[in-house]
């Protein structure tokens, strides 16, 4: 429980907070929320030399709607996500994810931005940014660049984030008429991440077919995914049992799925298809 | 004048909670003395290995280094740790490792240093040449030829094997419509108190005196423990034990690193403190339960059990702890529960492993009884058709029966088993339960009800049964000069809320407010030798001594009372903060009067010594034996194999009821435990490499608020007969109770799959695989 020894940096905006990452490379750490890193820092898993706080950037926790898109800073507290008004009218697919991540204390601390680079494979948030197509836009030296949601995470606790960079905003399309969301997971029970989390989002044409399926999941394997197979089997399809069974089958397909003392790859995978069913029934029953 | 209320009986709120909930209780790592240095201790990452080589100059050149030592450094001055139960192999278990290190967490250096954080760094710095060995960490396979040896010199890994004569069991088997055979296994758990463990002490040279502060429930038997090992007398050691955090058995004990602080704050002659993290508190503080069960049941087809016998083999762990090799013989001892079976057998073999020694925890040995005696009458249920709680009511004993002696020996003080299961069955509306669980499964819901009715053990002495011979305990009571009284218990809770309850009984003795009583616990200097708080005695024992002081003070009083007021000392009471007369209370001097007469000894009282200050010490003639039936409601997701809880309904019998907000308290802390183990937690070692994979909080898991069942709490009082004050206890009985009663409802709920028994945890995969496999059977 006792860190290394470190040297703390307050950045109090992002140009600063970047300078101070070129200048130390990679001995720094961004420190945001704290819920992962500080943590990691106490047992000695990690060990850098300079944390740079960027946890008092103004205006870098803002949610707001902005050019047809809902833009929420890297800063934004996982409560402050599931507790938004505009997030719960537009995007309640997120709300609810953030929701039901952790307990009190780190959602009061923890921030999207931090746990999308953090890249845990249990977190909650990776599943519900894939399935809602999210934009994640990173600033570094070369200024800003947007990366897709699906290009961002590629392996155990790996992002598409280069060293001298830093997240800074992730955005959505609020979702349209005769669409609905649903994530669900299966909590670990000592750590409360998701041994397996599904999130859907199902929009549906005005003859009740599916017109937009997507799934995000998170917990299955190294890193989170866009379930294409499950999208694909269900896109046209008229939402009933059979088919979200169906579709829901393919969730795992593909995919090594991790093991470890709280459940093996079968049960995981199993889990996956499970849950994907439930979150696309969920998803459905909302658009509709 | 304001009445005097009456405290016995009511829900008086814990006197103690304002200042842990607002952060003004003083922890052992709270303390902060002048000159204090930090210790850290470098431990094994190895399950076994032999030690080459331990090289301490680099850390030793580390800045703010004050000491570092290994087992070469420390040879002879510090004595091993003791174990207080016999066994045919008792390990040499020194305080850092010698030779070997034989579990993953084991102490092998220690580094003292002006600050925690250098100590850290210097720790590091220690080099340690280890050659692996093979570890051998399952039990069972322990016991096989070949299998890698804990402790060469044994020649064995068989501890300690006691075995009794099977005829009667056999003859009972004769007479039985069948024989149910199965195993079962009660997994290790890691107790987790909300405070780690901690110590720390500062040694007076001008006095030559230790004092020794330590998160322990037993602070005087810790003195005398670490005296030993010291070499420094009683009386130059004074141990503390400040707010300890929880301890569920697993502080009632000595470690390493209270001997080496104590050790250590006289060698550098400096304050000295250690306070443990929760991953080397996890690895290196007593584990609980470890058994693997084969069971027999001789069984009628009517349901009367005639006789049990089990193979129990206990899991000791890589050395013995203080109470190690004695918690698998209350298993034993507690084998027929509540249940009149004439026949009771077994083996039991204890084993050493390449993991962290066992020992007391919450319910310390009547859990894994009752668990594998209430496993077997859900088993005799399923096997003939029959009702579990009916299967259990026929074989209770009955209530005529009391004092009841065992099979196996024990003799129950009192009972009255039906009431309670008949309570707990109206409360639940078990027939409509059964009703609703019918018409569920019609439905493919799996809704299962688990039947338990438990027996245990409380108020644990008298002294014949326990280490050394202490098995009583003591207690103070002084009147003080300003007539407030200030009781002194010799038990050391620590969470349990004697604070409260002591005050009630004082306060009530003497017809005066709670807020006039202060009770003070934990610390050697001030308190009369006492023994502890473990296997649910405080009240019991601590409680009866308490009482056997305010009768001692109260006589002496009504002495002097009988020659102010000119009346027979037998004819006064204490009523109202007075002495009165018991036919007319308007006859009466202020208590504060004799209080002055016997400070202020102007004048001598012929036979009355001046001062209002008594000790008694209690030595109970026999434990007492709670009981009481749970009943859980489950609904299990098959899919995914999650359980939720839909009911828990628990009647507790612990005798008379002092308090019962505490009661309430203790009851689901302990259903909580054991929904615990039912359902989510087990140390999880590597069976190749000894590494503890559940050693963070982050992958033990405990369980939390959200996954709890409302608790619907009641009671039937049945006193102890031989008790004082009629008590039994209650610390442990929800740990007892409710782990079977967990299982048998996920077992009931899974029925329609042919599935007969699961092993605990009862984790959603292990549900999901025996749904799978139900499923592709049939």
């Amino acid at each position: 429980m006792y860190p290394g020894a470190f040297e703390y940096h307050r950045a109090d905006s992002v140009a600063q907070a970047l300078s101070l990452l070129g200048r130390f490379g990679e001995q720094a750490k961004l420190l945001a929320g704290g819920q992962s890193l500080l943590p990691m820092m106490k047992l000695r898993l990690a060990e850098p030399r300079h944390l740079i706080d960027i946890g008092g950037i103004a205006g870098l926790d803002a949610i707001n709607e902005q050019g047809g898109r809902i833009r929420i800073g890297a800063l934004a507290r996982h409560d402050a996500v599931a507790s938004s008004d505009l997030l719960r009218r537009r995007l309640p697919l997120l709300a609810e994810c953030a929701a039901e991540i952790g307990d009190l204390q780190v959602r009061n601390m923890g921030t999207l931005g931090g746990s999308l680079v953090h890249a845990d494979p249990g977190a909650d948030y990776p599943a519900a940014v894939l399935a809602l197509e999210g934009e994640i836009v990173v600033e570094g030296p070369g200024g800003r660049r947007t990366l897709k949601a699906e290009q961002f995470f590629l392996d155990l606790m790996t992002t598409a984030l280069k060293p001298a960079e830093m997240l800074v905003e992730v955005n959505f399309a609020p979702l349209s008429a005769r669409t609905g969301g649903a994530y669900v997971k299966h909590r670990q029970p000592a750590s409360g991440f998701a041994l397996v989390g599904v999130a859907a989002v199902v929009g549906l044409n005005q003859g009740g077919a599916v017109e937009r399926c997507r799934v995000g999941v998170t917990g299955l394997a190294a890193a989170p995914f866009r379930a294409l197979a499950v999208e694909q089997a269900l896109t046209g399809k008229t939402p009933d049992a059979r088919s979200l069974a169906d579709a829901a089958s393919h969730a795992a397909d593909g995919k090594d799925a991790l093991s470890d003392i709280h459940a093996s790859a079968d049960f995981r995978a199993e889990l996956a298809r499970v849950h994907t069913q439930r979150a696309l029934e969920k998803a459905v029953e909302r658009a509709r | 004048m304001a009445v005097v209320p009456k405290f016995v009986g009511e829900r008086i709120k814990r006197r103690e909670d304002p200042r842990l909930i607002t952060g003004q209780a003083t922890y052992v790592d709270d303390l902060k003395l002048v000159g204090m240095l930090s210790m850290v201790v470098v431990r094994s990452p190895h399950a076994h290995a032999r030690l080459k080589a331990v090289r301490l100059d680099k850390a030793r050149r580390a800045p703010g280094v004050v000491a570092v030592l290994s087992a070469e450094e420390i040879e002879g001055q510090i004595g091993t740790l003791p174990c207080g139960a016999p066994a045919t192999h008792v390990p040499v278990h020194p305080v850092l490792a010698k030779g070997k290190v034989r579990f993953v967490g084991e102490p092998v250096a220690v580094v003292v240093a002006d600050s925690v954080y250098r100590a850290q760094d210097a720790a590091e710095l220690v080099e340690v040449d280890y050659e692996p060995l093979p570890a051998v960490i399952d039990m069972e396979k322990a016991l096989s030829p070949g299998a890698p040896l804990v402790h060469e010199e044994f020649g064995t890994n068989l501890c300690h094997k006691v075995e009794t004569p099977t005829a009667p069991f056999e003859e009972a088997a004769l007479k039985a419509d069948k024989v149910i055979e199965f195993r079962l296994v009660n997994q290790r758990l890691i107790p987790t108190p909300m405070e780690p463990r901690a110590a720390a002490a500062k040694w007076d040279a001008g006095m030559g005196q230790l004092t020794l502060w330590s998160s322990t429930q037993i602070p005087h038997m810790l003195r005398s423990l670490l005296c030993g090992m010291l070499q420094l007398g009683e009386s130059k050691m004074r141990v503390i034990a400040p707010e300890v955090g929880g301890g569920f058995g697993c502080k009632l004990n000595v470690y390493p690193e209270e001997a080496l602080v104590g050790y250590l704050a006289r060698k550098l002659n400096r304050p000295v403190k250690w306070a443990g993290r929760r991953r080397e508190d996890m690895a290196a503080t007593t584990h609980g339960r470890d058994h693997v069960t084969y069971v027999k049941i001789a069984a009628k087809r009517d349901g009367t059990v005639l006789g049990v016998h089990g193979h129990f083999i206990c899991g000791m762990g890589a050395y013995l702890h203080l109470l190690t090799p004695l918690v698998p013989g209350l298993s034993t001892l507690m084998m027929t529960g509540c249940y009149k079976i004439g026949a009771a057998s077994f083996t039991e073999e204890m084993v050493f492993t390449n993991k962290m020694a066992t020992d007391a925890y919450r319910g310390a040995g009547r859990p894994e009884a009752t668990y594998m005696i209430e496993r077997v009458m859900d088993m005799v249920a399923s096997e003939f058709g029959l009702d579990p709680a009916e299967v259990r009511r026929k074989n209770f004993i009955p209530k005529d029966a009391f004092p009841y002696t065992t099979a196996t020996g024990l003799v129950y003080d009192s009972g009255n088993y039906e009431p309670a299961l008949d309570k707990a069955l109206a409360l639940a509306d078990y027939r409509k339960l059964r009703a609703e669980q019918a018409a569920a499964r019609k439905q493919g819901r799996y809704i299962g009800i688990g039947v338990s009715t438990y027996v245990e053990i409380c108020g644990i002495g008298p002294s014949a049964i326990l280490p050394m011979g202490r098995g009583w305990e003591s207690g103070t009571v002084r009147v003080e000069p300003d007539c407030k009284i200030t009781v002194l218990t010799g038990s050391s809770p620590h969470g349990q809320g004697e604070e409260t309850s002591f005050a009630q009984l004082a306060a009530d003795a003497f017809g005066i407010n709670i807020d006039d009583v202060t009770v003070i616990h934990g610390d050697t200097a001030i308190v009369q030798y006492g023994i502890g708080t473990f296997g649910s005695r405080t009240l019991a024992l601590g409680g009866a001594a308490l009482m056997m002081s305010v009768e001692k003070v109260q006589a002496k009083m009504r002495k002097i009372a009988s020659t102010m007021m000119e009346v027979p000392p037998e004819q006064l009471v204490f009523h109202q903060g007075t002495i009165a007369l018991a036919s007319d209370h308007s006859k009466a001097i202020p208590m504060a009067q004799v209080v002055e007469a016997a400070y202020g000894y102007k004048q001598p009282i012929a036979g009355v010594e001046p001062g209002l200050t008594e000790t008694s010490f209690y030595e109970p003639v026999n434990c007492t034996y709670p009981f009481g039936t749970h009943i859980a409601v489950v609904e299990v997701d098959v899919a995914t194999g999650q359980v939720k809880f839909l009911r828990y309904v628990a009647v507790d019998d612990c005798g008379r009821v002092i308090n019962p907000l505490l009661v309430e308290g203790q009851v689901q802390g302990g259903i909580a435990q054991s929904i615990g183990q039912a359902l989510y937690e087990e140390a999880v070692y590597d069976e190749q490499s000894g590494q503890l994979l559940s050693g963070t909080l982050m992958d033990y898991a405990l369980p939390k608020a959200d996954v709890l069942p409302h608790f619907e709490l009641a009671g039937t009082v049945t006193p102890s007969p031989h008790n004082p004050l009629g008590v039994k206890g209650i610390g442990e009985a929800g740990t007892i109770g409710a782990t079977p009663c967990v299982v048998n409802a996920v077992v009931d709920a899974l029925a329609p799959f042919g599935i007969r028994h699961l092993d605990m945890p009862l984790k959603p995969e292990k549900i999901w695989r025996a749904v799978k496999a139900a499923q592709a059977k049939a």
